[in-house]
């Protein structure tokens, strides 16, 4: 008996683990434990913002563990650790900061919208520092089933997140499209890993990537035939075309602190999960995955763009131009370059901020009741709070890629990756759908900026714009706009007053600065993604 | 003294935020006056940085001013820069002087306009852009400059929004810039691809590396840009429609300045130019095939502006014929004179326009001269000066321009010189109309003692306090003075550059920076004259035909097919593209892209917000199947092309 147990020890020895390589992760899973216990056993309600405060704080704590893993890595360089699970290298640091900063603005949005709708709790703050745990694992992956685990663990977090707004119908619409949905591309990235599995007798990365480089596979469908579902399983996640589906229709539902979240972080942990993936394990099959990436970064290009352009709906004119910005990413993957990656990186970095701040605005505008979205409930938001405006303003800027921006530069880095690898067709499409973004971006500008319906200069605007858009591409979608604006001229005397939590307000003024600071001065964040690239395992 | 240069830049847009911001503690005239101010005070500025400039070397004049440097990894590098030369000096020079006098017109034009202070910020924010766009040391701001007054153009096009036109011209304006903005960013693209620079510095340094293939398709994608903002076949159908804008904006943005940029920015890159000869080929038939297809369709237009719209095209075209034929200094040459005597025409058009409250149909004109005295006689300076009779300007800058298009090929000079007889003819037509003849206007006119009533009756969108209901009459002298300073600039302006040695000031001042094969093409002397010759007795056929034809009778069905008046039905070509096809094609794309398919919407637009007490329903039996779908065909498809390329 006691032999056999001996036995079993020997075999089952643990693997040693390096606890300081996933600081960040356990510092967010033990924040969100400490907060679930801590508030079932307390009896008294706290102070109102502690619970988003205890997040912010935790959330700080991790960026800080990343900042000094980041550290490690520029001195000693890249390391695998955890039984060669987990892989400490700048790519991977550059995520879990991007990971941090994003739980940290989110939790702080997340803060005023709560309160403001009557759903304060310590659960969303739970939830959400659990689904960042998950991200930072897919980016630190180095094995298919860390990737998997990472994804399923931010995942139903969000699921749950979405559905969150309970008294919302679209809400709870939106978790269960997500889930169901979800679940059907997990299920496909999971039978993607058994295919790898067959084929190469590996799930982790480098021996994948070492076992193709030391055979030669005579038959390779079955290899392929994974990758294939890999590459579904994580183009779900980040949105891109002809996976991209549920996703105006969960960000639309979702409460809103949740879609700019949900927008960051799934989508940089997507993303993380299949440049590792593709480039660390099937960097040598390049030539079969490329034409995969080529094609879906055009599909994801325009329909991002064709779809915010026909939209009315502020959120789903949002979550069509993050299609359209996954697709800009995309563009960066297909060179498959060094600066193509590097390009990627930036463009994910500074795309944070800016899709943290514009749901941040979304979500103050939505007012009591999430409802108010449509882009009439935007007419004349210069006039009647011109922060609010402002820094709207100058976020669509940036997504437009307005030079002196962060916008600018990120897309400058992925287009010209493209040109330089000769993929002129993916660059003349990306820049002609952000010629067309510059569209429904001005569009949502010009209303800001108009007087409240019924005054002369709004209809301007209005008849200009309009005209523009049943030319364009919004047919008659906005000649009913039009009606209604007649409509509410006559019926509403003017929406109730914004008020800007304080939280919110510090997340706007964040966003906003970095926005422009580091469009002024980029060489901190282009280093820092460039440097990220170099340090790769 | 070229330190003056940034004045130049920042008062037209210190008057811009002054205006935005203190317009309304101003108040109406005030305000106008202080535009005008910054404006003309940024043209003092020039003429100093200008004499800087002439005191320099002419082999170091092209100084690069750098404001900011923004220096991004990557190999990126663009500076906030201004690029101090001969070329951008001139192009400043009468883009700001030009300006200043529109912006003096303007105050009288547009007073009792309820929207006067904000005519005058669009305006000072154009003058700002433009100057952006032809100072910028680099691609990219020169591209901010070209945004910025094609914003600026749409703003004040639609000006008078509460016509329907007004909104349609400037949305036509806008779709058709799109296009052309593509082939510039494209063009960018590239160029930072090739010679890892925007700078033009930069860029023109590393033309080495570049091959033939690629400096063609550089020279095509940014001729796209300058033939969408220049309005050249195919993309000029915002042009006409743009005519919408009150006249002064017409004089300045649609005629003497905006249009420009396109000329401009193919003279800048003329390095790249002289690489591909394919491409100055392509840009001097372009030009050429404009300049006639746009004067045939002007000898039939009756509004009075559209008359001077398409003659714009043309005259634009003939400067593209210009720089295909590479002679940058004389299509620059004819850019200036163009600018003052195009917007002497489109000033005194206003000024009748003003005197015939708000008609524009010249065919209800006729007999102004004896009531116009400073405007007719005015405009018969400019008319003989398009029209090619010496000595006025336009003869000059029209003659070097074909005599280089014969030095190509006598084929441009061919119809370059069928097109002189056809802008006399029109333009002569024009006058004949307006300025002479029966008095048509009499009857519509309701009594000479009625003075109130009519100007109630004329529209109040364009609301330019009109309180004349008498015989008409000139504006105040701060609408005549621009005038008569514009005809000055238009009988004198040919002095600039006559084609005798030494006086060839303008082609040895841009020689530096813009010296083509076609400035230096020496035919002989005889040759020279004979052509000339040639353009004169057509011009002065052209004068000859309008006046006789015109001059006996109004009413010549015969002279004004159907199918010029409609300029070859290409408005309605458009028109139904933009607004029919267009809206079908969105209407479409709305159904593929936003979930139409499946639900079978027109428009798949917030049925989630629509829904309601549905959700459930539809989360359960319709969509998400249905979406799994779409995720699954897609897997299939990536399946399949994977496993075609299986071992």
């Amino acid at each position: 008996m006691i032999h056999t147990l001996l036995l079993a020890t020997q075999v089952l020895h643990a693997p040693h683990v390096d606890y300081v390589a996933i600081l960040p992760e356990l510092i967010l899973i033990g924040g969100a434990l400490l907060l679930m216990l801590g508030s079932s056993l307390s009896s008294s309600r706290p102070a109102p913002g502690t619970w988003s405060g205890f997040t912010v704080v935790v959330a700080a704590a991790s960026i800080g563990a990343s900042w000094y893993l980041w550290d490690q890595v520029s001195r000693h360089g890249p390391q695998e650790t955890v039984h060669n699970a987990v892989a400490v290298d700048g790519f991977s640091t550059l995520f879990l900061i991007l990971i941090g900063v994003a739980l940290l603005l989110g939790s702080l949005v997340a803060d005023g919208y709560l309160r403001r709708e009557g759903l304060d709790g310590p659960e969303f703050y739970v939830l959400a520092m659990l689904s960042g745990a998950g991200g930072m694992f897919m980016s630190v992956a180095n094995d298919l089933i860390v990737v998997f685990l990472g994804l399923e663990t931010l995942s139903i977090a969000l699921y749950v997140l979405a559905g969150y707004h309970t008294r919302r119908k679209e809400s709870s619409e939106a978790a269960i499209k997500y889930f169901v949905l979800g679940a059907f591309s997990s299920a496909i990235f999971l039978y993607g890993i058994a295919l790898v599995y067959g084929a190469t007798g590996s799930t982790n990365l480098v021996s994948i990537a070492t076992y193709l480089s030391q055979n030669v596979i005579v038959t390779n469908g079955i290899l392929l035939a994974g990758i294939a579902m890999l590459i579904v399983g994580l183009g779900f996640k980040v949105a891109a075309a002809p996976f991209h589906n549920w996703s105006p229709d969960v960000y639309q539902g979702s409460p809103t602190p949740v879609t700019g979240y949900m927008a960051a972080v799934a989508k940089a942990a997507g993303f993380a999960g299949l440049l590792r993936v593709l480039f660390s394990a099937f960097g040598s099959m390049r030539t079969d995955w490329q034409p995969v990436i080529v094609v879906l970064a055009a599909l994801t290009l325009v329909v991002g763009a064709v779809g915010a352009m026909v939209q009315t709906d502020v959120k789903r004119l949002l979550a069509y131009s993050s299609i359209n910005h996954a697709g800009f990413v995309l563009v960066g993957l297909a060179a498959a370059t060094t600066a193509g990656i590097s390009g990627s990186l930036y463009y994910l970095f500074t795309y944070t901020f800016v899709v943290i701040g514009s749901f941040g605005v979304v979500s103050v505008v939505g007012r009591h009741g999430d409802g108010r979205h449509q882009l009439e409930d935007y007419r004349g938001l210069a006039r009647r709070n011109p922060f609010l405006a402002a820094v709207f303003a100058l976020l669509l800027l940036a997504q437009s890629g307005v030079p002196f921006t962060t916008g600018f530069l990120a897309k400058f880095y992925v287009i010209s990756s493209a040109v330089q690898a000769r993929s002129y067709p993916l660059a003349i499409l990306s820049i002609l759908t952000a010629v067309v973004g510059a569209y429904y971006y001005l569009r949502l500008i010009f209303i800001m900026y108009s007087s409240p319906a019924g005054e002369a200069e709004a209809v301007a605007v209005e008849l200009m714009i309009t005209d523009v858009a049943v030319s364009t591409g919004a047919g008659t979608t906005l000649v009913e706009e039009v009606d209604e604006v007649v409509v509410l001229a006559e019926t509403e005397a003017g929406p109730p007053e914004l008020e800007v939590p304080t939280s919110t307000a510090l997340v706007l003024t964040l966003t906003g600065l970095f926005t422009v600071a580091f469009g002024l001065v980029p060489g901190t964040i282009v280093n820092f993604a460039h440097q990220a690239t170099l340090l790769v395992h | 003294m070229i330190h003056a240069a940034p004045v130049i830049i920042l008062l037209p847009l210190a008057g811009f935020f002054v205006l935005t911001f203190g317009g309304r503690r101003l108040g109406d005239p005030s305000a106008g006056w202080l535009g005008t101010l910054a404006v003309t005070g940024s043209f003092v500025a020039s003429i100093v940085t200008f004499l800087g400039l002439r005191s320099m070397a002419p082999h170091a004049r092209s100084v690069v001013q750098t404001y900011y440097s923004w220096v991004p990894v990557g190999g990126l590098k663009v500076n906030i820069s201004a690029l101090l030369d001969p070329l951008s000096l001139t192009m400043v020079l009468f883009v700001t002087g030009v300006s200043s006098l529109i912006h003096l017109y303007s105050i009288s034009y547009m007073k009792g306009d309820p929207q006067f202070r904000k005519f005058f910020v669009y305006l000072n924010l154009f003058v700002f852009s433009m100057i952006v766009l032809v100072m910028a040391g680099n691609f990219l701001f020169t591209f901010v400059g070209w945004e910025g007054v094609g914003t600026c153009s749409y703003l004040l096009v639609g000006f008078w929004f509460d016509r329907e036109t007004a909104a349609t011209a400037a949305k036509k304006a806008f779709v058709v810039n799109r296009i052309g903005d593509f082939g510039f960013l494209l063009a960018m693209f590239l160029i930072f691809a090739h010679t890892g620079s925007l700078d033009y510095h930069g860029v023109f340094a590393h033309l080495g590396s570049v091959t033939r293939g690629t400096a063609t398709a550089i020279a095509l994608l940014l001729l796209l840009g300058a033939v969408g903002k220049s309005a050249q076949l195919p993309l000029y159908v915002w042009l006409p429609d743009a005519m919408e804008g009150p006249t002064p904006v017409s004089a300045l943005i649609h005629a003497a300045t905006m249009v420009t940029a396109g000329v401009y920015l193919m003279v800048r890159v003329n390095p790249i130019l002289a690489l591909s000869p394919d491409s100055l080929t392509v840009i001097a038939i372009l030009g050429v095939v404009t300049a006639f297809y746009a004067a045939t369709v002007a000898c039939a237009q009756n509004d009075i502006k559209r008359v001077l719209a398409y003659s714009t095209m043309s005259q634009l075209g003939y400067m593209f014929l210009g720089v295909g034929s590479a002679a940058y200094g004389a299509a620059i040459f004819h850019m200036i004179s163009h600018a003052f005597f195009k917007a002497l025409l489109f000033l005194a058009a206003g000024s009748v326009i003003h005197a015939m409250n708000d008609e524009q149909n010249m065919k209800k004109m006729g007999g102004l001269r004896k009531y116009l005295p400073i405007t007719s006689t005015t405009f018969f300076i400019a008319w003989l000066a398009i029209s090619g009779i010496p000595p006025f300007n336009g003869f000059w800058s029209k003659d070097d321009i074909l005599g280089a298009a014969y030095h190509k090929s006598p084929i441009l000079y061919a119809v370059g010189a069928a097109t002189v007889l056809l802008t006399a003819y029109y333009m002569t037509r024009q006058v004949v109309l307006v300025f002479t003849g029966q008095a048509r206007w009499v009857e519509n006119r309701p009594g000479v003692e009625g003075a109130r009533a009519a100007s109630a009756g004329h529209g109040g969108a364009a609301g330019h306090g009109g309180d004349h209901g008498g015989p008409p009459h000139e504006g105040p002298w701060i609408m005549t003075l621009p005038l008569i300073v514009l005809a000055g600039a238009s009988v004198l302006g040919g002095l600039i550059d006559l084609p005798f040695g030494k006086l060839k000031f303008l082609d040895t001042w841009l020689s530096p920076v813009a010296s083509g094969a076609g400035d230096l093409a020496t035919e002989s002397a005889s040759l020279r004259i004979a052509l000339l010759l040639v353009t004169l007795a057509l011009a002065g056929a052209g004068i000859l035909i309008g006046s006789r034809l015109w001059g006996a009778r109004i009413d010549r069905p015969a002279l004004e097919p159907e199918v010029l008046q409609r300029s070859y039905y290409a408005d309605d070509i458009s028109s139904a593209v933009l607004t029919g096809g267009g809206g079908m094609f969105s209407r479409a794309l709305s159904v593929v892209v936003d979930n139409g398919i499946i639900d079978g919407a027109v428009n798949g637009v917030g049925h989630l917000a629509r829904s309601g007490g549905t959700v459930v329903r539809r989360a359960q039996t319709g969509y998400v199947r249905n979406y799994a779908l779409g995720i699954a065909a897609g897997t299939v498809l990536i399946l399949a092309f994977m496993l075609v390329r299986a071992s």
